[in-house]
């Protein structure tokens, strides 16, 4: 099974690098949390409980501007709503117990789906959502606990070393790549839009969540054409 | 429990059932619209360039030109270059540092 073995460890590869890149998010993510007045422990809470980085930073972003519970958490389920989209798409090639299932689900991210997603074999598929899920939900948790530790004792360095700009960087380097796309790149800018005007009108949290109103624009409900309606 | 941890339990529990649903409910037999397919892969982005533009403008519901604007300047032309992540992110923070220490 030499063939096995090479596909196998280049997932494994896969899975760490792709570990690797979201790690820097984590040291923000820790940072932005001590920037908040949030603990320790409910940082290490949303890395490990909530798992789905941008709906962590939404979410503490909120509560930080003095949001409410339900805003905060509106705005984070709102881009969570794409995990259900992964987990229809990977339930096929999850198999096992409905216990087990029941664990690994919480797995359901991105980088896990994209992991598997690059493979075909419905096997190989089930390894790279495990090595991709497991290698970010480590290294997340890992580099929250350095980001909120390392910042903790310096707070008054936070604006002194700009920690506060690091979040709109780490915002805007989330939805880069996918600016490209002349959909994503209108319905981007008409959200960011919404979120501007509304920021002296609304209460926090507000502007983020009235900004998913902008998919409106790709009008959703109408068949997209060279696709079949259905 | 302060509002960070009711947010945490709320917000775990809604992404869970987010994640779960497909694999231990909608199974090989159900499908999703293709609709809801969608526009769930569509919302992340102007929720996120809200966030860009709330993170960079407003403190404490009001719009606000700081010098975290630099920063974000900054990150889109590192962006723009393709730097990796990690360097944006610091050119970011070292931007705005420098123009506080130059300007405040």
């Amino acid at each position: 099974m030499q063939g096995n073995d090479t596909v196998r460890r280049s997932i494994r590869a896969q899975a760490l690098s792709i570990g690797l890149a979201i790690s820097p998010f984590g040291l923000a993510f820790g940072a932005f949390c001590t920037d908040a007045g949030i603990s320790m422990w409910e940082a290490l809470g949303f890395s490990a409980l909530v798992f789905g980085g941008s709906s962590q930073f939404a979410a503490v972003s909120v509560l930080a501007d003095d949001g409410t519970v339900i805003a905060a958490v509106t705005a984070g389920l709102l881009l969570n709503l794409r995990s259900l989209a992964f987990g229809v798409s990977m339930a096929a090639s999850l198999k096992g117990s409905f216990l087990w299932r029941a664990c690994i689900s919480q797995l359901m991210i991105d980088e896990s789906t994209a992991v598997a997603s690059a493979q075909s074999v419905p096997e190989h598929r089930r390894y790279g959502y495990m090595w991709g899920g497991l290698s970010v939900f480590v290294l997340w948790n890992l580099t929250t606990l350095i980001g909120v530790s390392a910042l903790s004792e310096t707070e008054s360095l936070i604006g002194d070393l700009g920690i506060d700009a690091t979040i709109p960087a780490a915002f805007l380097g989330l939805i880069w790549g996918k600016l490209e796309d002349s959909t994503h790149r209108t319905i981007g800018v008409l959200g960011a839009l919404l979120a501007l005007i509304l920021i002296p009108f609304a209460p926090s949290g507000i502007p983020v969540i009235a900004a998913a109103g902008a998919v409106l624009w790709a009008q959703p409900w109408k068949a997209k054409k060279g696709k079949s309606s259905e | 429990m302060s509002d960070a941890t009711t947010v945490i339990v709320l917000l775990a529990a809604g992404t869970y059932c987010l994640k779960a649903l497909g694999p231990l409910y909608f199974g090989n037999s159900r499908q999703l619209p293709v609709k809801f397919q969608e526009i769930a892969l569509l919302l992340p982005t102007p929720l996120i360039a809200a966030l860009v533009v709330t993170s960079t403008f407003s403190e404490n519901n009001e719009l606000v030109l700081d010098a975290r604007v630099i920063g974000l300047v900054a990150a889109a032309i590192a962006l723009w270059k393709k730097l990796p992540f990690f360097i944006v992110v610091i050119i970011a923070a070292a931007a705005t540092a420098l123009w506080r220490l130059a300007f405040s």
